[in-house]
């Protein structure tokens, strides 16, 4: 894993920090450097509310390396009040108790980890919204 | 001990995972006879938990009931002895999370189960001092057991953050602290190892019992007040017994102290668990209550302290959420995913 990726994403992984366009008020998740909506290079990091709504939800049984451990868990396209669209695992709901529609809200939670001896990233997920 | 400027809880928050196991499932395994003397109900951490993500989501709702600018914290204090990493101060990765970086102290505190009360002391010292407005303290673990160990029949997990700050502003007021500690070898880890050793019967009367009875009563001597000055008694929680037994050494009733017991539903939180005791003591509280905190760690102490409930809490107490949520939701696992979860299946 390349630890200087990640830590570059921190903001971004433990705050929901995006940008905001200057210019066009364009709001995007992750950062960018450039506004995708009018190609302006005036950006602003703006932290999101964490409060969303799924798009489309999937169980995955067979996880990419150093999720394993996790499986089987939902992914989901979560859209945020605010706009953006993210991918993201959800908790604290069983796989086949998730569904498109559903209220959710950002938590953080272990992501995945290299080994033993590398680091535990540490990231969002999306749980449904006041559990408990 | 109290410090020059009276200083109070601004704001407080628990968090406890949602999967339990029942004790009477730990004695089918090892035991073979599924019924436990005392039994309990534990807390167990999903398999993306640990204690940085449950003292994360403690520390927001306490953020969230205080309603401050997290860039106003100049510490952010967790105790714990189950740190994801041996180096690498899980507290950094907390105080991020809140957006508390990067003008804080960030340090993890340790001394078995009593770390979150010295970090209250510590950040109770800050405050009062004048060295900061705002200083977050708590205590989160997830509490390790050998399997098959009279330890996995109480270990739970969770995490309680506090904000503190000016009394002035408070929900409720410190009026004193004491510690009691002396060097005594009831309970420990040695390093590299993954369990705990414990004393076995060592670890009640010279242990448990003498420590809190003596900083109870030194606190108690120093505010020149009695246990019916109290309206709830919170003490470290080892099993759901021990609580009420010291309590009525000390002259408290069982309801001043047992409706604030939660380990029986949620297990021994270490660190954590007379901190979610007297978060929900401040969730059952009411203008004017006087509550009592007391913790024990192993090695060995007790830190009691005094608080007063202010007129605050009607206004603050409603943007966090009540411990009671946590406690009621209920997510059985056996003995198979519990040690998954846990990490206690180790492939060779
Ligand atoms: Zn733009």
């Amino acid at each position: 894993m390349d630890i200087a990726r990640s830590w570059r994403q921190q903001d971004s992984n433990l705050r929901l920090v995006g940008s905001r366009c200057r210019v066009c008020e364009a709001l995007v998740f992750p950062q960018r450097l450039r506004c995708p909506s009018c190609g302006g290079a005036d950006l602003a990091d703006h932290a999101f509310q964490g409060g969303g709504t799924t798009v489309s939800v999937a169980t995955v049984r067979e996880a990419p390396r150093g999720f394993a451990g996790q499986v089987p868990y939902a992914a989901a396209l979560v859209r945020l009040d605010e706009g953006p669209v993210v991918a993201a695992m959800l908790a604290d709901v069983e796989p086949e108790e998730a569904c498109p529609g559903m209220r959710v809200s950002m938590i953080t939670r272990r992501i995945r980890q290299d080994g033993d001896d590398g680091p535990i990233v540490y990231g969002y997920k999306f749980a449904p919204e006041g559990s408990p | 001990m109290k410090p020059d400027r009276t200083v109070g809880i601004i704001g407080y928050g628990g968090y406890v995972p949602r999967y339990r196991i029942d004790s009477a499932e730990i004695d089918r395994v090892w035991k073979g006879s599924g019924q436990p003397r005392g039994r309990t109900v534990m807390a167990v951490p999903g398999p993306d938990e640990d204690t940085a993500t449950m003292a994360i989501a403690a520390a927001r709702n306490a953020m969230a009931m205080a309603g401050i600018d997290p860039s106003l914290l100049r510490a952010v204090w967790f105790g714990t002895e189950s740190k994801p990493y041996a180096v690498k101060p899980t507290s950094t990765i907390v105080a991020d999370a809140i957006g508390a970086l990067p003008e804080a102290s960030a340090a993890d505190w340790e001394f078995a189960c009593k770390p979150g009360t010295e970090a209250m002391q510590a950040a109770a010292a800050m405050v009062g001092s004048g060295m900061a407005r705002y200083a977050m303290c708590g205590g989160a673990d997830t509490a390790q057991s050998r399997p098959g160990d009279a330890l996995e029949y109480n270990t739970g997990a969770g995490g309680a953050a506090f904000v503190l700050g000016p009394a002035d502003e408070s929900l409720a007021a410190l009026e004193a602290s004491t510690s009691y500690v002396t060097n005594t070898p009831d309970f420990f880890r040695r390093e590299g190892r993954s369990y705990p050793s414990h004393g076995h019967r060592f670890t009640g009367e010279p242990a448990y019992f003498r420590h809190i009875r003596a900083s109870v009563t030194r606190l108690l001597d120093e505010l020149g007040l009695a246990p019916s000055d109290f309206k709830a008694a919170v003490f470290h929680q080892p099993n759901p017994q021990f609580p009420v037994r010291v309590a009525r050494e000390l002259g408290f009733s069982r309801e001043q102290a047992e409706p604030y017991v939660v380990s029986a539903r949620m297990g021994n939180a270490y660190s954590a668990s007379a901190l979610l005791g007297f978060a929900c003591a401040l969730d059952d509280a009411a203008p004017g209550d006087r509550i009592l905190l007391a913790s024990y760690g192993s090695g060995a102490g007790s830190d009691a302290f005094s608080f007063t409930v202010t007129e605050r809490i009607a206004e603050r107490r409603p943007r966090g959420v009540p411990i009671e949520r946590y406690l009621s939701q209920s997510r059985p696992v056996d003995y198979a995913l519990y040690a998954r979860y846990r990490g206690k299946l180790r492939v060779m």
